[in-house]
């Protein structure tokens, strides 16, 4: 038997252990987690049929955004900022070089 | 398509979703919300350390130990922690025992909910809508697309996972197997076998 990768993209592995990490130090119980995920998928579900992969993680991904920004400890601006930050990072660090976040 | 630096002077961007991840790990890190150290550590657990085969041990073990298989569905939990199976969504894990006139079959219609200490990260195929919804409505149908048939006198019962309990499906074990010591069990044991979407591998 080979084993499945368990997760098909890198980002999917760091926002399943960002969340796992969240719970872990108390930000949110798994309960409460999974009735605010399970409410998304629900959503997304009446929209088109979910097919359980990259879908999946983006409706996670959502769930984590909206939890985060209503608790205050990662608002939705804040949020938008740093990545807009890190896109800049991107684009102006020259290839094969670590990409840091500017001041 | 082959990688071409004079079309990428700047490193490569990643996808939107990766940006956001990113940004959020940012936001939290930098407010001391979130140790990259504990995230790098439940990586390294989902990644490389928790699957199938933990379950397969059990599985395993029940087959082989009779004291073993009675603790274990009366407390699967007590179970695992004798074989040193512990961890976060496996906290209250209910076993259940297929039998000649009973299969036993796991979904959860919520969300995903799986034991992750057993059997590691769901697969799509658990994610997804479609199994969700046909697994309690068709079970048969659903069995019948992972090639499985049972014998229609063996009735078929659905669990729904919650984020409270966890199931783990015992199957039969396959004849044959009389003699064979627990690793050489514990090897027929599939993933699927244990979410009920499927049957051991005969010997």
């Amino acid at each position: 038997m080979t084993p499945e990768r368990p997760f098909a993209e890198p980002w999917q592995a760091e926002l399943f252990a960002l969340t796992v990490a969240l719970s872990d130090a108390g930000e949110f119980t798994w309960p409460d987690w999974a009735a605010a995920f399970g409410a998304t998928l629900k959503r997304h579900g009446a929209a088109r049929e979910l097919d359980g992969g990259a879908d999946y993680w983006a409706a996670w991904l959502e769930t984590l955004e909206v939890l985060l920004d209503l608790a205050g400890t990662a608002p939705a601006d804040e949020a938008h900022e740093m990545r807009h930050r890190w896109e800049a990072a991107y684009l102006s660090t020259p290839h094969g070089k670590p990409v840091r976040l500017g001041g | 398509m082959p990688h071409d630096d004079h079309d990428h002077p700047h490193s490569l961007l990643p996808s939107e979703p990766a940006l956001r991840v990113k940004a959020l790990e940012s936001v939290l890190v930098a407010k001391g919300l979130v140790d990259p150290a504990a995230m790098a550590a439940i990586l390294e657990t989902y990644e490389t350390r928790v699957g199938p085969h933990l379950g397969a041990r059990v599985v395993a073990r029940a087959w082989a130990d009779l004291n073993f298989r009675a603790l274990l569905f009366e407390n699967a939990n007590a179970a695992m922690a004798e074989l040193g199976i512990t961890g976060r969504q496996g906290e209250h894990v209910v076993a259940v025992e297929n039998t000649p006139g009973t299969h036993n079959m796991v979904v959860c219609t919520l969300c995903s909910c799986y034991p992750w200490p057993l059997l590691g990260i769901p697969p799509a195929w658990y994610k997804s809508d479609a199994y969700r919804a046909r697994a309690v409505r068709e079970p048969r149908k659903v069995l019948a697309e992972f090639g499985v048939t049972l014998p229609e006198a063996q009735k078929v019962r659905v669990w729904d996972s919650t984020a409270e309990v966890r199931y783990l499906v015992v199957p039969m074990r396959p004849e044959g197997t009389d003699g064979m010591d627990e690793a050489a069990l514990a090897a027929l044991v599939t993933r699927d076998s244990m979410i009920g979407t499927g049957l051991p591998l005969a010997p």
